[in-house]
């Protein structure tokens, strides 16, 4: 396959930073060990592996585990339609990796939005500022402690936000006698058999 | 007798300074003109913040997010089958496209989406494509009527009314079309609705026509939108741009032909694309777009199995009791399906653990779902790809250099959703 063989050139290159390709439905991550690499390795991926189009970059918040975020990078290879997943992790105390805004163009809104909703900074952009949320939000609200209800804010003259009422709705999927926050899937992992701690447990742990 | 009279000589730096002052001087100060958010020729809230010397544009940044409902967060929040009635308010001009996609997102986390019946394969493309063509028929009728040219908007909203009536007899709702399902779609084609589509492909590809004679060879819109904002190969490709806008600056890329999904390698249809990726190559293409679409759903009508009324009753969802609802017959009658019926409305759709992204050639570019499971009924992370966000980020780029009556023409020839963009 095309797009592992592409891979393994990647792992060549840079040895033991790379981890062994996986494959799920079809597509292929591979993992970066050192997310302080990631701009070395897409300038790799792009000038000798061809991957000249940076499809997304996604982030995800691993809530409770530790590092804490993981970086997703789709990468595509527009002449043989090759696509590659390379993913990263970051600690929540360093929060930061390098811009790939040298490799590819595109990816400058999308570090903003990542910075925008879950708060992890690209060290070397040069102009990361909030994006869908405005100047002056004090939240992340992509962050799994987040409540889908949202917290109050007031930025004088600017915008505000309110508590939304949750009983009702459409969001609520946990069975419980817990408030409605309380029952959020979000925090939920299935293996683990402790459905919907609330914001202040949450805080606490 | 002789005086001694100072001449002054000021050196070259010297000289060089006031000459630039009195050319500052001249020029006057840069004024800043804010564009929107509420502007008819922003097509929705975006906001840009431009720089202006004289009426030519120094600086432009786009300022966007007025329409964040935070989907993406609410996706995690809910089962998979709950958030297809979101995407419809994606890109709110082509709802169906987008559920087609979302459905399809899903279905490849589950390793079902080549499992899909050859019925429902052939009802989501022309779904797809029906959307295509009426999102650029809104596309070119606003990008028109920006330009002075009122007649085209006339005609192509006259079009894209029979396109919501199909979608109302098909779907039962003309905007919020929510169609499809997790391994398949919501009902069949209802009687008479191919006779009522063919009859549509007839009367629109005379009006895509019209539209060709009235814009492509007049003189105004030539003038107007040709050699603006030339956006290169090279920096199509670097921003990320897709779908017609993409193709317009000569990238053969069409997710359709590079990675097919549904049905369309058995389709035939052309990869359009433009030559100098100018405002009127974007045009071009999205013309001829139109046109391929036609061609596809043609062929779409003429080929599905079962026909036009299914009477050999070729099923639209994938036989799995646990992806897809049994028939409410056999909800009331067999305790097997009740148990099937009662998991996937309270728990959703019960999907693997694992990641998947699928890209999905919508009107407005590559949609794409990056899904991120820990197994169960709801998503762990959902990431929207949206072309307009992508397509959008090139602003800075090529607005500076244009006038000021440009902009309206670039952001039109753009084609863009903010519902999709801002999410």
């Amino acid at each position: 396959m095309l797009t592992l063989d592409l891979a393994n050139q990647l792992k060549a290159k840079f040895g033991d930073l790379i981890s062994e390709p996986a494959q799920f439905r079809g597509e292929v991550t591979v993992k970066l060990a050192d997310a302080q690499q990631i701009a070395e390795v897409c300038a790799f991926a792009k000038t000798k592996l061809g991957f000249n189009y940076l499809v997304d970059i996604s982030s995800i918040d691993n809530y409770g585990e530790d590092p804490r975020w993981t970086l997703i990078y789709h990468l595509r290879n527009l002449a043989n339609n090759a696509e590659l997943r390379i993913k990263t992790d970051v600690s929540e105390e360093k929060s930061e990796l390098p811009t790939v805004l040298g490799v590819w163009a595109t990816s400058n809104w999308h570090e903003r939005e990542i910075y925008d909703m879950m708060g992890i900074r690209f060290s070397g952009h040069p102009d990361l500022r909030r994006i869908l949320m405005w100047e002056g939000y004090p939240y992340f609200p992509l962050r799994k402690d987040f409540p889908l209800a949202g917290k109050p804010t007031d930025v004088p003259d600017v915008a505000f936000t309110r508590v939304t009422p949750m009983e009702g709705g459409p969001f609520v999927t946990l069975p419980s006698s817990n408030d409605s926050i309380a029952r959020e899937p979000r925090v939920r992992v299935p293996e683990d058999a402790e459905p919907g701690l609330s914001d202040k447990q949450l805080a606490k742990k | 007798m002789a005086t001694v009279q100072d001449i002054e000589i000021r050196d070259s730096a010297a000289r060089t300074a006031a000459a630039l002052e009195d050319l500052q001087d001249m020029q006057g100060e840069k004024m800043v003109l804010n564009m929107g958010p509420s502007h008819p020729a922003t097509h929705g809230v975006l906001r840009i913040v431009l720089e202006l010397d004289g009426e030519l544009i120094t600086k432009a940044a786009p300022d966007v997010g007025f329409l964040h409902r935070g989907d993406e967060k609410i996706a995690e929040n809910m089962t998979y089958t709950q958030f297809i009635p979101y995407t419809d308010r994606l890109d709110y001009l082509a709802p169906l496209a987008n559920n087609v996609a979302y459905a399809l997102a899903v279905e490849k986390l589950l390793g079902v989406h080549d499992k899909l019946p050859p019925r429902c394969q052939y009802i989501r493309v022309m779904c797809a494509e029906l959307a295509r063509i009426s999102s650029h028929l809104l596309g070119l009728g606003a990008f028109a009527m920006d330009m002075g040219a009122v007649t085209v908007f006339l005609l192509t909203f006259t079009e894209r009314e029979k396109i919501y009536n199909l979608c109302e007899s098909l779907t039962g709702a003309r905007l919020t079309t929510s169609y499809t399902r997790i391994g398949g779609v919501s009902r069949d084609l209802p009687p008479g609705w191919t006779d009522q589509c063919r009859k549509f492909l007839e009367e629109v590809i005379v009006n895509i026509n019209e539209c060709e004679t009235l814009l492509t060879r007049n003189r105004i819109w030539v003038d107007r939108v040709r050699d603006l904002a030339v956006i290169s190969k090279a920096d199509a490709i670097d921003y990320g741009l897709s779908g017609p806008n993409l193709r317009g600056s000569g990238v053969e890329y069409d997710v359709r032909k590079a990675q097919p999904y549904l049905c369309y390698k058995d389709l035939d249809f052309d990869i359009p694309v433009g030559a100098t990726g100018d405002c009127y190559d974007r045009y071009l293409v999205r013309m001829e777009e139109m046109r391929q679409s036609v061609r596809i759903i043609d062929q779409c009508l003429k080929k599905i199995p079962g026909g036009a009324d299914n009477k050999t009753k070729e099923p639209i969802n994938v036989d799995d009791g646990k992806i897809t609802l049994p028939s409410k017959q056999k909800v009331l009658s067999s305790m097997e399906e009740l148990i099937h019926q009662f998991m996937l409305v309270t728990e959703g759709v019960n999907c693997p653990p694992g990641e998947i992204y699928f890209g999905h050639e919508n009107p407005k570019g590559e949609l794409g779902f990056y899904i991120n499971s820990k197994g169960g009924g709801t998503p762990y992370r959902m990431k929207i790809r949206s072309p307009s966000f992508v397509n959008l980020s090139i602003i800075p780029k090529i607005f500076p250099g244009c006038m000021m009556s440009d902009t309206v023409a670039i952001l039109g020839s753009l084609d863009f959703v903010m519902g999709e963009c801002d999410r």
